[in-house]
């Protein structure tokens, strides 16, 4: 038994109105085709956590890119990027998606590619995620986890620049979803969980739902106080078993 | 959850940083995942002077209970200032 060995770096791709954007970039190493997944970051920005979770699925034997979808906010540390991105409530929803179109046209280029992308996102990626796939042709999975504002019970939470909420965009969606939720989350909440889920069937969507007790929000952070090992280390083989029925095969020693 | 929730607070005053002092006229004030601090959501501030393009900002990321207790720290503070400078708090 061994190990894949991996190369990562930092990679341009052309987002949305031809803008170059930097994103990280890692896969296996080895010389064979392998499915990509576009990894998008939540809120707060580009960050350590996002770049190692990159590694993880390149690990298991995925290309994978990581954009920084701050790119034009910058110069700046990402945190400090992130905050200026915060201080005028986030990017809009138009720009995100021709970035994704960008990231979709990297991954397919590359001579690795097999040719399948999925989109995976956390929190507000989790969102991302499920916008991406329903208003963008070409991916062939979806993974949301624990996506906050897929459902929008307040109108409030819509603004000009996220016009229109996630879920309601569902019966475009074309890929197979898997979703990640705890229990004891309040954004997404139990019960929009289950409404959304409700949707799919309806729709007769493709899916995958799978919900945790005794975690909440972001339990796979496993350097903040809700991460759950238990729970964590299953729902990243949900996700690596998803992706490899989907994208797949995964790469393996 | 990232609530995309910032309340913008206009304020006078300066805040320092590792460049030195700036002027600052905004606190962007919200509770969300942090960057730094142990906790899964805290309350940040970021100081920034929006009419200079808020390109430098001075962050602190603090726990809801820190956060309230320095609420009322500065409200106490306040109070004592007022009636000790004969000023109105």
């Amino acid at each position: 038994m061994s190990y894949l060995p991996m190369t990562a770096g930092i990679v341009s791709f052309e987002g949305n109105n031809g803008d170059k954007g930097e994103a990280y970039y890692a896969r296996p190493n080895v010389d064979r085709k392998m499915g990509g997944v576009i990894l998008i970051h939540h809120l707060p920005g580009w960050d350590d956590w996002i770049q190692e979770a990159a590694r993880k699925l390149a690990h298991y034997g995925f290309a994978c890119i990581a954009p920084n979808l701050y790119f034009r906010d910058g110069p700046g540390t990402p945190d400090d990027v992130g905050a200026r991105v915060r201080a005028r409530g986030g990017v809009a929803d138009s720009q995100f998606i021709g970035d994704m179109a960008g990231c979709q046209k990297f991954l397919r280029a590359q001579p690795e590619s097999n040719g399948k992308v999925a989109v995976m996102g956390f929190c507000s990626g989790g969102r991302h995620a499920w916008l991406a796939g329903c208003s963008l042709p070409g991916f062939d999975a979806i993974v949301d986890c624990w996506g906050g504002n897929v459902v929008v019970d307040d109108p409030k939470d819509l603004s000009p620049i996220r016009p229109v909420a996630p879920i309601d965009l569902t019966e475009k969606m074309t890929a197979p979803v898997l979703g990640i939720f705890g229990n004891e989350d309040q954004r997404p909440s139990p019960d929009q969980v289950n409404r959304t889920e409700e949707l799919l069937k309806k729709l007769g969507k493709t899916y995958e739902f799978h919900r945790y007790d005794g975690v909440g929000h972001g339990f796979f952070a496993a350097e903040r106080p809700a991460y759950r090992a238990e729970q964590a280390t299953d729902g990243w083989r949900k996700v690596y078993a998803f992706l490899d029925k989907y994208i797949g095969p995964r790469i393996t020693v | 959850m990232c609530s995309y929730i910032v309340d913008k607070v206009r304020l006078k005053g300066s805040a320092k940083g590792q460049a030195g002092w700036i002027d600052v006229d905004t606190a962007n004030v919200f509770f969300d995942h942090p960057y730094h601090a142990m906790l899964d959501h805290a309350l940040g501030i970021d100081f920034v002077n929006e009419r200079e393009g808020a390109q430098q900002r001075i962050a602190v990321e603090l726990s809801a209970e820190s956060a309230k207790q320095l609420a009322l720290s500065i409200l106490v503070a306040l109070k004592r200032g007022a009636a000790e400078h004969g000023e109105a708090a």
